[in-house]
């Protein structure tokens, strides 16, 4: 058996994750707070079974592009989206579409970890219960107890899913939300600073799950460190003042980008 | 001269002294002002404090303790033989003698001599200035009220002579201690914070005196009629009997008003939270800013009506308009057209009251839902809920202890109602459950118990104090638990 360092696997299932199909498909998307331009004409299309990091300095519109993908820029006041972005083949701006469906198939976590003031099941519960993934207690128990162990949280709360969610540590409480998250299966999951709340400790284990969660999502995340995109994701978008700056390999990225911005936010001469 | 002009002089005392004060403090920073531990402002203040306030505090006291001394003098003025007849031969004496007192200074030379000669109808001279006596005078009366009015002389010029020597002694004491590095600002802290404290001692003894008055009447009221046949009793029928007769004794039972007001208030909950909840949701959730900004405000209008206009609304448009209605419904049904509701009923006054607490259970509850963090809303939303599962499922459980402690807050208010049930519910004491027919409440028979011509020792007025503490328990033990609720929630969710 070739003795292949475990590194150059890693590296290997990278290359081959970076020829992936895309998932979505964002085409000249621009966005408006009101009279305010916020994203300029962005295509950025986003690969299956990936994780995809936007990075750049704060008020560049990756958050922006992030609330994009699954509309919740939808529920903010004098919002308006132009250009064309697709899941799979469907066309998320679609009047036809069921903006409740697409949110069940492109899930989100937040900064902030925000479980629901309820017990733990109940929060892992929620989503299955309203879009009726199970048809007893006893699916939603093994959905719930699923949900957990693929966020790697069962273990720590086994013994109280029936206590507080809010209790929790702020590291359990966002994998609390990464696991309420999966728990409708969706395809896409958005993860906007998911860390940024978090202490080093808790960071990396939300990073390790980041990492196995990708073999069965796609997974789009919006982060501040530079470092965490380096770990994380197999490519990286680079945002600057509204516009796409430059999209690519991760790897390349992080030691050879193309554009002379890229280069200098990276090396932290702005941001 | 008069209390009122000499602390107006104080003030302006007070006023020079604080321009002095800080014209010294500026002098003190030989022109750097920085040098200066304070402002010159608080040297001013500092110093008019200390001008203005002990000199007030002895005008105040003394204009209130003055004249009772002098009248206690003046009463051991009159001879024994008056002073011996009992405390109401006595009074009126008194009141005799401060009349004349008030109306001599108003006699000419003449009338004066006249009067030192005995020789002067007092009553119809005094009555030709103003001063009106209530019989003739005695010659110890004259006496008595020249003696009132040189004690009232003698203690005004004492007066005037130490609250102004006062006043300045203050300011020239102040004056003294000011310097580069005296601390005015922080001494002008301190009094500040002292006002602060005597206004809220103010407003708690307050509360604490109402309920000390309450309480104090009640008792004299449960002296007359037993605590068990006032809380238990069944029968609301007060006999108003002559003054002084013994022989009548109504019956005071509290239940049956205590089942009125409970009854209108459920009627009147059962209106108000629906609505007021739903429109608490649509402004928080659905409303669109412009639509928010026009429709929130004029749900608040409601609240601003005074309670007295919903009862005339009452009176003379709900209560009808039912009572009309039900007949009419009685004649399509039965062909007899005679009406089920009466005019004045439960349900009137609790479908008015249900419509006078709607801006209240809505802008509680608006204030609380809008509370619940926004990032709870998205997680929800991000899941793929709809606005209603979102609302339904996350923001109304986690609001749901605020909303709580807000329809308690509502309810006490329902209770202590008092205009609207007075021209709405009626007056007729009654248990029974037909919300059709009127009932009466605790307040408006505190109202009626107080209205008219009553002596106040009779338990048929005292009974309203009584009715007022069982009130006050009522809502206030209301309000502690809505607190306890909204505290013990907010603690779990937290």
């Amino acid at each position: 058996m070739n003795m292949m360092t475990e590194a150059a696997v890693e590296k290997a299932l990278d290359q081959k994750m970076t020829a992936a199909p895309y998932k979505m498909i964002g085409k000249d998307v621009s966005v408006y707070y009101g009279e305010k331009r916020a994203l300029f004409d962005v295509n950025l299309n986003i690969r299956e079974n990936t994780v995809t990091a936007l990075i750049g300095p704060s008020g560049c519109g990756k958050s922006t592009f992030l609330r994009t993908l699954n509309r919740m820029n939808d529920t903010i006041d004098h919002c308006r989206v132009t250009g064309k972005i697709t899941l799979d083949t469907d066309d998320i701006y679609d009047p036809q579409i069921d903006v409740v469906e697409l949110r069940a198939r492109v899930g989100m976590v937040f900064q902030k970890p925000n479980p629901f003031p309820k017990t733990i099941w109940e929060n892992v519960a929620y989503g299955p219960k309203i879009h009726g993934l199970a048809r007893s207690k006893a699916d939603l128990d093994v959905i719930v107890e699923q949900s957990l162990q693929k966020a790697g949280l069962f273990n720590e709360v086994k013994d109280r899913l029936h206590e507080a969610g809010t209790g929790l540590s702020g590291g359990q409480q966002q994998r609390l939300c990464i696991a309420r998250a999966i728990a409708v299966s969706p395809e896409v999951i958005l993860m906007d600073e998911p860390c940024s709340a978090l202490d080093p400790i808790a960071t990396a284990k939300v990073e390790e799950l980041i990492h196995e969660l990708r073999a069965n999502f796609t997974i789009v995340i919006v982060t501040h460190s530079m470092q965490q995109a380096a770990r994380v994701s197999q490519r990286t978008a680079m945002f600057h003042l509204g516009h796409l700056v430059e999209e690519n390999d991760t790897d390349k990225m992080f030691t050879n980008p193309d554009d002379q911005r890229t280069q200098d936010y990276i090396m932290g001469r702005f941001g | 001269m008069s209390a009122s002009f000499l602390f107006l002089l104080v003030l302006l005392i007070g006023f020079g002294a604080y321009l002095m004060a800080r014209a010294r403090a500026i002098a003190a920073s030989q022109g750097r002002s920085a040098s200066l531990h304070s402002l010159p402002g608080y040297h001013g203040a500092y110093v008019a404090i200390w001008t203005i306030l002990p000199a007030t505090l002895v005008l105040i006291v003394w204009s209130l303790v003055g004249p009772q001394m002098i009248d206690r003098e003046a009463r051991l003025s009159l001879p024994t033989e008056v002073l011996q007849q009992g405390a109401a031969p006595v009074e009126l004496a008194m009141g005799q003698v401060r009349a004349v007192a008030r109306g001599l200074p108003l006699l000419t030379d003449t009338e004066r001599a006249a009067l030192e000669a005995g020789t002067l109808d007092v009553r119809a001279t005094l009555a030709t200035k103003g001063v009106a006596l209530a019989g003739d005078t005695q010659p110890y009366m004259i006496k008595s009220a020249q003696k009132l009015n040189a004690l009232s002389g003698t203690s005004t010029i004492a007066m005037t002579a130490v609250v102004l020597a006062l006043s300045v002694a203050g300011a020239l004491w102040s004056l003294r201690s000011i310097s580069q590095r005296f601390r005015a600002r922080n001494r002008v802290e301190r009094v500040i914070l002292a006002a602060l404290v005597v206004a809220s001692s103010i407003a708690i003894l307050t509360t604490v005196g109402i309920v000390g008055s309450m309480l104090s009447e009640a008792l004299r009221f449960f002296q007359s009629v037993s605590p068990t046949s006032f809380f238990f009793g069944t029968v609301w029928d007060p006999r108003f009997a002559a003054a002084g007769s013994t022989g009548s004794s109504g019956q005071f039972g509290l239940l049956p008003l205590l089942a009125g007001t409970l009854y209108i208030a459920f009627v009147a909950m059962l209106f108000a939270v629906p609505v007021g909840l739903f429109a608490a949701i649509y402004m928080s959730e659905y409303a669109s800013r412009p639509v928010r900004s026009i429709a929130k405000p004029l749900l608040e209008i409601l609240a601003g009506i005074p309670t007295i206009v919903y009862g005339f609304f009452a009176l003379v448009t709900v209560g009808p308009f039912l009572r009309d209605i039900s007949a009419e419904l009685n004649g399509l049904v039965t062909g007899n057209y005679t009406n089920f509701i009466q005019a004045q009923s439960v349900l009137t006054a609790g479908i008015v009251m249900g419509i006078m607490l709607i801006p209240f259970v809505s802008s509680l509850s608006d204030d609380i839902i809008t509370q619940v963090p926004r990032s709870l809303r998205d997680g929800s939303l991000g899941l793929g809920a709809t606005r209603s599962e979102t609302i339904k499922r996350v923001v109304l459980p986690a609001a749901l202890p605020g909303i709580v402690g807000a329809l308690l807050l509502t309810a006490s208010r329902a209770v202590g109602e008092t205009m609207i049930v007075v021209l709405a519910a009626g007056v007729a004491a009654r248990m029974q459950l037909n919300p059709f027919e009127p009932m009466t409440t605790v307040t408006v028979k505190i109202v009626n118990q107080l209205t008219g011509d009553l002596e106040f020792t009779s338990p048929q007025t005292l009974v309203a104090f009584a009715l007022g503490i069982t009130l006050f328990t009522i809502t206030l033990c209301l309000n502690i638990y809505a607190l306890y609720i909204v505290r013990k929630y907010r603690e779990q969710y937290e």
